[in-house]
């Protein structure tokens, strides 16, 4: 399956208006929303089927069991994430806990367990079109694994040739785990000093994983010195330039009404 | 409500990315004065290109990293067995460290029978300290390629020395960065932009301060004449308005050239003036 993938690096700037209108215009059947942190493509893609839901597990959280614990002071000496609390008893933050276990494996007395924790919900359209989006659970970490779950839900359900997949904004763990395995990455960079700060950190890192690039700009009226500046680069960076969209407020308006552009 | 103290952190977030965060806290830094600006979003930092701050100090921030004595290392493969993020795998008699997914937790290195295993720092981003008018800026940014800035986002928070206040610049989203960006500030302003990305978004962190009990207010940012999704859902939800900044060109351009605009103009001095007046009052 051949999969393009919209990132921006800077948030907001139209990842997914544009992942909305492509999707509308290719007519493609299998897509997905990767920005499970904030996602909002299933806003403007609106479904005629019911969605299957499934739960997501991240890793597991450790509990202490109280009755057992003898207040060693290990746990807490060792967890390198902060995540044993000491007041009226000791206590494991869950939104601290990484799940890596150390606590359980030092803990003299068995006092600790590692539990499954519910990080979120995955959830799959599977229409005439396939649609894989999810939302993680609040202040949950190891987003990146999440991710890999949409793309793989998609990729499961769908026997499409190609696919479209939104991306969410920065360059951390669920941007890289989404670059992972597509062929190409369109960046949508928006002509501001901000806009184009964020535009070089995400194009060093999809070079890291050797991925296909190309860019455009969104808004691009609303500075077009700014927009001249991401054309040189692009050019000194032998990058594709792709195409430049104009303001519209008319886009507003199509998102308000759960429209694609 | 805070007591006892007169100094203030405030943190500034918003769920979807590119509604303003930045913007507004760059601007109640200036109108401010004597403070100090965390920018929090190390993945993508961008109050320093409004600051353009004199750099005082850099801190190049690490993790702790394992490596493997292989003299020592008799292939019992329980640091593999133990690693819960798969980063330690054992081929050919060797034990491998895939250094990108480490999360740094010291518990291969806890449990090796042989202590064949001892760690070093592998470097993931910095800390840049610099100073714009009598404020301190503090800049976290991590390196392409790193997965995850929350220590770096730890490191940062310890920073803020004494001024009355401190404004935290989030990331986008309600993920662990976010929670660790906000753990411990006594009042957070949400800034919505209207549209229903917008307020979808901005439902998830409104959640998030909630859950963690704090005081908090909206910023309507790019306010257009007509229908507005964000003040719609405040109004059902009853939070307090902080204020409604307007959608003009003048100020995107100052804004998208990364330039202060209470800096440039006295209309925009006035607003945020006012949006920190009602800030305090919330506290009083």
């Amino acid at each position: 399956m051949k999969q393009l993938l919209i990132l921006s690096g800077k948030g907001g700037t139209g990842k997914t208006t544009v992942a909305g209108a492509f999707i509308k215009l290719s007519n493609v059947n299998a897509y997905a929303d990767c920005d499970i942190d904030a996602p909002n493509l299933h806003l403007i893609m609106q479904q005629k089927s019911k969605p299957e839901n499934s739960d997501y597990y991240g890793l597991d959280k450790a509990v202490i069991d109280k009755d057992k614990c003898i207040e060693c002071n290990l746990c807490y000496e060792n967890c390198r994430f902060d995540a044993i609390k000491n007041d009226d008893g000791y206590k494991v933050n869950i939104f601290d806990c990484e799940g890596c276990g150390v606590c359980k494996a030092v803990c003299p007395a068995s006092a600790i367990t590692l539990m499954p924790y519910k990080a979120g919900d995955m959830i799959l359209f599977r229409g005439y079109q396939v649609f894989s989006t999810a939302e993680l659970k609040m202040g949950s970490g190891n987003s990146g694994m999440l991710v890999t779950e949409v793309k793989k839900n998609m990729k499961l359900a769908s026997k499409e040739e190609f696919a479209i997949i939104d991306g969410s904004p920065g360059i951390g763990c669920p941007v890289i785990a989404s670059i992972s395995g597509v062929t190409m990455v369109l960046i949508v960079a928006e002509p501001s000093l901000s806009g184009i700060s964020d535009m070089k950190r995400i194009i060093e890192t999809a070079n890291k994983f050797n991925t296909k690039l190309a860019v455009c700009v969104n808004k691009y009226d609303t500075n077009i010195e700014n927009n001249e500046k991401i054309k040189q680069f692009c050019q000194n960076e032998k990058i594709d330039f792709v195409g430049q969209i104009p303001f519209d407020k008319k886009a507003v308006e199509a998102v308000n009404n759960g429209l694609t552009m | 409500m805070v007591t006892g103290e007169d100094k203030m952190k405030i943190a500034v977030l918003s769920g979807k990315g590119g509604t303003g965060k930045t913007f507004v806290s760059v601007n109640l830094t200036f109108v401010a004065e004597n403070s100090n600006y965390i920018d929090c979003d190390v993945e993508e930092p961008n109050g320093h290109l409004y600051f353009k701050p004199e750099i005082l100090k850099r801190e190049k921030i690490y993790e702790k990293i394992p490596q493997i004595d292989k003299e020592r290392c008799k292939g019992c493969r329980k640091c593999v067995e133990f690693c819960k993020f798969n980063a330690l795998a054992h081929i050919k008699d060797n034990i491998l460290v895939f250094e990108e997914i480490c999360h740094s937790c010291g518990g291969c290195m806890l449990l090796c029978p042989e202590k064949a295993i001892s760690e070093k720092d592998k470097e993931i981003g910095e800390i840049q300290e610099g100073v714009f008018n009598n404020s301190n800026i503090y800049t976290g940014s991590l390196n392409p390629g790193e997965e995850t800035g929350v220590s770096i986002i730890k490191r940062l928070l310890m920073k803020a020395n004494n001024k009355p206040y401190t404004f935290i610049d989030c990331p986008p989203g309600s993920s662990c960065s976010v929670m660790e960006s906000i753990k411990d500030v006594d009042y957070c302003i949400l800034v919505a932009e209207p549209t229903l990305f917008g307020v979808h978004n901005f439902n998830m962190v409104y959640d998030l301060v909630k859950l963690f009990d704090k005081p908090f207010g909206a910023v309507l940012n790019k306010c257009l004449d007509g229908e507005n999704p964000a003040e719609d859902f405040c109004n059902k939800k009853n939070i307090k308005i902080l204020c409604k900044i307007p959608f003009e060109h003048q100020l995107g351009k100052l804004n998208s050239n990364a330039e202060i605009a209470s800096e440039k103009n006295e209309k925009y001095k006035n607003l945020f003036s006012s949006l920190l007046k009602t800030i305090k009052g919330e506290f009083e």
